[in-house]
């Protein structure tokens, strides 16, 4: 097998808060192929996040290393280009203006990087608002804004951290189809971060489910289903529920921690609803 | 009046933009800043008369001083309030430190700056006048001493007007159509 694209070796992480120290990832080993679509989904604050900063060189591992290409991460570059969750556009610039912003830190001459902002633009389909400021976009629109941005820097390896978390379910299946098309004309490596099972499914080629405190890899599932995969899917749907339910344990346990002592989810059972009763009064 | 004010603008803005990013500085001369800006800038006129003589420099520092606090305040405080995902996002676009705050923080805290710099104005004004009612040079302060020595109340309300009419024409002009400017390109304009 080809050397991966991206290696992480044991990597430990641990924070420090006002409740004691929280080890929020422990020996994390993972490897990502070139050109692979790998989604890391786990329940809130299992460190899924804090992997991604890592990567980009945002924040230090305690323990172990990221190899990119073999070589050592040691600080953010625009080899490794991120879309945050909401984007994190600069709301003083227009949208070809965000999208050149890399660009012009990487010092590409003023008529290339409009050429190179605009067909990038092109590619996340609006070329109609290159000239809008950020507060003219909707939320969808900006997020492919942010994305355009990520892409423009031709990365090693594109990261994203919850991109679509903040929007609407219409709006995300739109982006479900955009980036999928995308990754499958760039073959761009990407890593991504949610906690949508179902998106997980939808997205990627291979779904790392982590575990919460510590973080640590629990269980990889391969995705083999035809693309363009769509999120309503019965093939998606399937492959989701299988996967949530090794979730499960995990999901519990946040509940016991975040909730109050005293309560528990609610068994699932018979239905107690009008509709259990149908055929009572015949 | 305009040289003071272009000078505090020229140090203020870069003195603010340190201030907030390195903390050592901020902790030493932050609160030199803050303190100072308590005391009224025309108190530092006697010492101004020594270093500089009775001239025009003697003023031009108090006004430096009055308007060069406020707006080193103001753009230290807009830089602190600048959401810090967007020094990430600049950060993984490969940003030198240079262009982060020429290219991040520096528009970034556009808003704030502009309230820094009608601040600093209004203070620049205000040492401005104190210091020629005080100390005799040629202007407004100067025409409002006259009136008073010539019992001429009719000739310091006069001024008065013409200085409270320069204050909105300066703000309805300069201040009013940058800001407008910033509020329509930052989308704040309900």
């Amino acid at each position: 097998m080809a050397e991966p694209r991206l290696s992480l070796r044991g990597v430990s992480k641990r924070f420090y808060g006002r409740s004691g120290e929280v080890l929020a990832l422990e020996d994390v080993r993972l490897d990502v192929r070139q050109g692979e679509f790998l989604i890391l989904v786990g329940p809130s604050g299992c460190g899924k996040s804090t992997i991604l900063n890592i990567v980009a060189g945002l924040e230090r591992a305690d323990a172990g290393e990221v190899l990119e290409n073999g070589k050592p991460v040691s600080g953010p570059g625009r080899d490794r280009s991120v879309v945050f969750q909401d984007g994190a556009l600069f709301p003083w610039l227009t949208a070809q203006k965000n999208v050149e912003f890399g660009l012009k830190q990487m010092g590409v001459g003023r008529r290339e990087r409009a050429e190179r902002a605009r067909s990038y633009l092109r590619l996340v389909h609006l070329s109609r608002f290159a000239d809008s400021y950020l507060h003219e976009l909707s939320g969808g629109m900006r997020q492919r804004v942010a994305l355009a941005r990520a892409l423009a820097l031709e990365p090693q390896v594109l990261l994203m951290d919850e991109p679509f978390g903040a929007l609407d379910s219409q709006t995300k299946q739109g982006l479900y189809g955009v980036i999928q098309e995308i990754w499958t004309k760039t073959g761009q490596t990407i890593v991504f971060v949610t906690h949508d099972v179902r998106e997980a499914v939808c997205l990627g080629d291979r779904v790392v489910v982590l575990s919460s405190r510590p973080g640590r890899v629990k269980a990889e599932y391969p995705i083999t289903l035809a693309r363009p995969r769509h999120v309503e899917g019965v093939d998606v749907a399937r492959k989701a529920q299988q996967i949530a339910h090794a979730l499960r344990d995990d999901l519990a346990r946040e509940q016991q921690e975040e909730y109050d002592l005293d309560w528990q989810p609610a068994e699932s059972g018979v239905l107690r609803s009008a509709d259990s009763v149908m055929g009572d009064y015949i | 009046m305009l040289i003071g004010f272009a000078v505090s603008l020229v140090i203020g803005i870069p003195l603010g933009l340190v201030l907030a990013r390195v903390r050592w500085l901020d902790e030493t001369l932050g609160s030199l800043v803050l303190g100072l800006q308590t005391l009224p800038s025309i108190c530092w006129l006697p010492l101004a008369l020594l270093w500089f003589g009775l001239n025009d420099g003697a003023i031009i520092f108090v006004v430096v001083i009055g308007a060069l606090l406020a707006i080193t305040v103001s753009v230290r405080d807009g830089v602190k309030n600048v959401p810090p995902v967007y020094l990430r996002a600049a950060r993984t676009m490969g940003a030198s430190p240079l262009a982060i705050y020429t290219e991040v923080l520096l528009p970034a805290s556009l808003p704030s700056m502009i309230t820094g710099a009608k601040l600093g104005w209004s203070f620049a004004w205000r040492s401005l006048m104190a210091g020629e009612l005080l100390f005799v040079s040629v202007g407004l302060g100067h025409q409002m001493m006259m009136g008073r020595e010539l019992a001429d109340m009719s000739q310091v309300i006069a001024v008065m007007i013409v200085i409270v009419g320069l204050g909105l024409i300066t703000d309805y002009l300069i201040f009013g159509s940058l800001e407008q400017r910033v509020r329509e390109r930052w989308g704040l304009n309900a």
